[in-house]
């Protein structure tokens, strides 16, 4: 029998409140009056008016979204030729530097692969700006969303395709028609997880931006290195709020899809006998 | 032909944007600083055909990193960056494998709610998981203001800007990490077989220590591993919480290339930092390689 003791009790009470009380404080305080993070001085909601001012946040979050539209779409469609070659391709010359290559940047320090991608951009005289940050970050989603979408593809039914193509489609057709919904969830999922990696880099947008592109992580970096600021307290709450409902959203969509199947799979049973 | 292409963008690609720079980096290491646009030299001219590359062969050699081994500053940041992600590593373990076990221990409907809460935090933004701990270790921050309003001190203690503060910081960000592997490994785990154990005279403990420990290792040291990878070459951390105290080679990395403008120590501090990363990546690697071969 499997049973919640107190110790199993105690130790996820703990553990889930570590990880969520800093974030549950810094949103409270991001509501303080006072600009002294310290001290309590009321309710207000001034610093989010503050925010929305800045011209500069504002700046910096519009470049960061357009960062990470155009490298999340990117890395999206690399990365799933990446994956399908992984999975599918067979033997080809070089193929183990090519899977190399994709697992190597998954674990990179990021100040690496920073250094090198500013090296190479600076050896071929191309201006630091969002097209190379942009660049940099294809780059390293690219290795991310491979390793989702072929993950997928591993557990796929290949004799679909294959039977897609004795009736008659073209290798293209039966990708589009066949393959593509099946593993649609998971190039979703890597979309999704390439767009927050984007919106999330400090270290490696720090090496690839030029002084016209300051991205978001950059302005909250450098605001935040000489200490506690209530604007960066707000503008954190709101990237809290937006996860949380993207998160939340995604995980009822999926199990609602379960859910969902069951039942179909159990209505198919019951048509069938 | 449409394999070839299939093929070849994604590998040209990765050629461009992952191998190149990492000839360049090389190759830059082996430069000297000079004060010049671009600050080191000699440059590869291959406009100067044959004679370009063997001038510049001629002029490249480990001369910064024999520069590297004589400045303390050097090895002590990359002793001390292994000290912090073993250590941390180690902490992480201990506080995430109750919790990975705990989430084993509730009703199944509830576990994908927890695993959620788990996972959530991997999506929010890292800088901002870590500057929430700046207003709370800080010397007024909140750990300070609730020791000494309870009278427990009646100094404020220095938490932020010194190793503990890496630690935590550490520990707070890379648990999801540590979780997850940990968590899927015991979600496999077999009930029966700790049953046996008791049956058979065991003590909970003892079951515990000869079953589910020795069945969740492969979780036990991929979690491991994707702590201390990453961590050995973490740069926000030690930046925003470790104060000018804690020394890691990311953050000397970081304060080369930006403050000091010395790309061939920048570059020879990567490549030994590399060099570093290797077998535990090629350990990890081969884990992952274990476990999806015991799975197939």
């Amino acid at each position: 029998m499997r049973r919640l003791s107190w110790f199993n009790a105690t130790s996820l009470s703990l553990g889930f409140a570590f990880l969520y009380l800093p974030m549950i404080i810094l949103i409270i305080y991001s509501f303080n009056a006072s600009k002294l993070v310290t001290v309590w001085a009321g309710f207000s909601t001034k610093w989010y008016g503050e925010l929305f001012r800045n011209e500069a946040f504002l700046d910096a979050a519009w470049v960061t979204i357009r960062v990470a539209i155009m490298s999340s779409t990117f890395a999206t469609i690399l990365g799933t030729m990446a994956a399908y070659v992984l999975v599918r391709a067979g033997r080809f010359y070089g193929r183990t530097l090519f899977s190399g290559m994709i697992y190597a940047p998954l674990v990179m320090p990021e100040v690496i692969t920073g250094l090198s991608l500013l090296l190479l951009f600076i050896g071929i005289g191309l201006d630091r700006g969002v097209v190379t940050i942009v660049l940099a970050h294809t780059t390293f989603s690219m290795c991310y969303v491979s390793v989702v979408v072929s993950s997928r593809l591993v557990t796929f039914d290949r004799s679909l395709e294959e039977a897609a193509q004795d009736l008659g489609c073209t290798p293209m057709e039966s990708f589009r028609l066949v393959t593509l919904p099946i593993i649609a969830p998971a190039v979703l999922s890597g979309w999704l997880l390439a767009f927050t990696l984007s919106l999330d880099d400090l270290v490696i947008a720090s090496f690839a931006s030029g002084p016209s592109s300051t991205t978001l992580p950059i302005k909250i970096y450098s605001a935040v290195r000489l200490g506690v600021s209530p604007e960066i307290n707000a503008l954190s709450t709101i990237m809290i709020g937006i996860v949380t409902i993207g998160v939340v959203t995604a995980s009822i969509m999926t199990k609602r899809a379960a859910v969902k199947q069951m039942r179909d799979e159990q209505a198919a049973e019951r048509a069938g006998e | 032909m449409r394999r070839f292409i299939l093929i070849s963008v994604p590998y040209a690609w990765l050629l461009a944007l992952f191998l190149v720079p990492f000839a360049i980096v090389i190759k830059i290491s082996l430069s000297d600083t000079v004060i010049a646009i671009p600050p080191y030299a000699p440059t590869l001219d291959l406009a100067g055909g044959w004679a370009g590359i063997v001038e510049f062969f001629q002029g490249v050699d480990f001369e910064t990193f024999e520069f590297l081994t004589s400045d303390d500053l050097y090895w002590k940041a990359y002793l001390s960056s292994l000290k912090i992600a073993v250590i941390a590593t180690a902490i992480t373990l201990a506080v995430g494998y109750p919790i990975a076990y705990g989430m084993t221990r509730v009703a199944p409907e509830w576990r994908p709610t927890l695993l959620m809460l788990v996972i959530l935090p991997f999506w929010t933004s890292f800088l901002i998981r870590v500057y929430a701990w700046m207003g709370i270790l800080g010397q007024d921050g909140l750990i300070n203001q609730a020791l000494l309003w309870l009278g427990v001190i009646d100094q404020p203690l220095t938490i932020l800007n010194t190793p503990t503060a890496v630690y935590i910081g550490i520990v707070y960000t890379y648990l999801p990490f540590m979780i997850l592997p940990i968590y899927s490994a015991l979600e496999k785990l077999d009930d029966s077989l700790l049953e046996a154990a008791e049956d058979l005279g065991c003590s909970r403990f003892t079951a515990f220590w000869l079953v589910t420990w020795p069945l969740s290792r492969n979780g036990i040291i991929a979690g491991s591993f994707l702590v201390f990878i990453p961590t050995l070459g973490e740069f926000v951390i030690p930046s925003l919480l470790g104060g000018s105290k804690t020394l890691m080679i990311g953050k000397v990395l970081w304060e080369e290339f930006f403050s000091n403008r010395d790309w061939p120590v920048a570059s020879a501090v990567a490549v030994i930092l590399l060099l570093i990363l290797i077998i535990p990546i090629i350990l990890f690697q081969r884990n992952e390689q274990k476990q999806r071969e015991a799975e197939g």
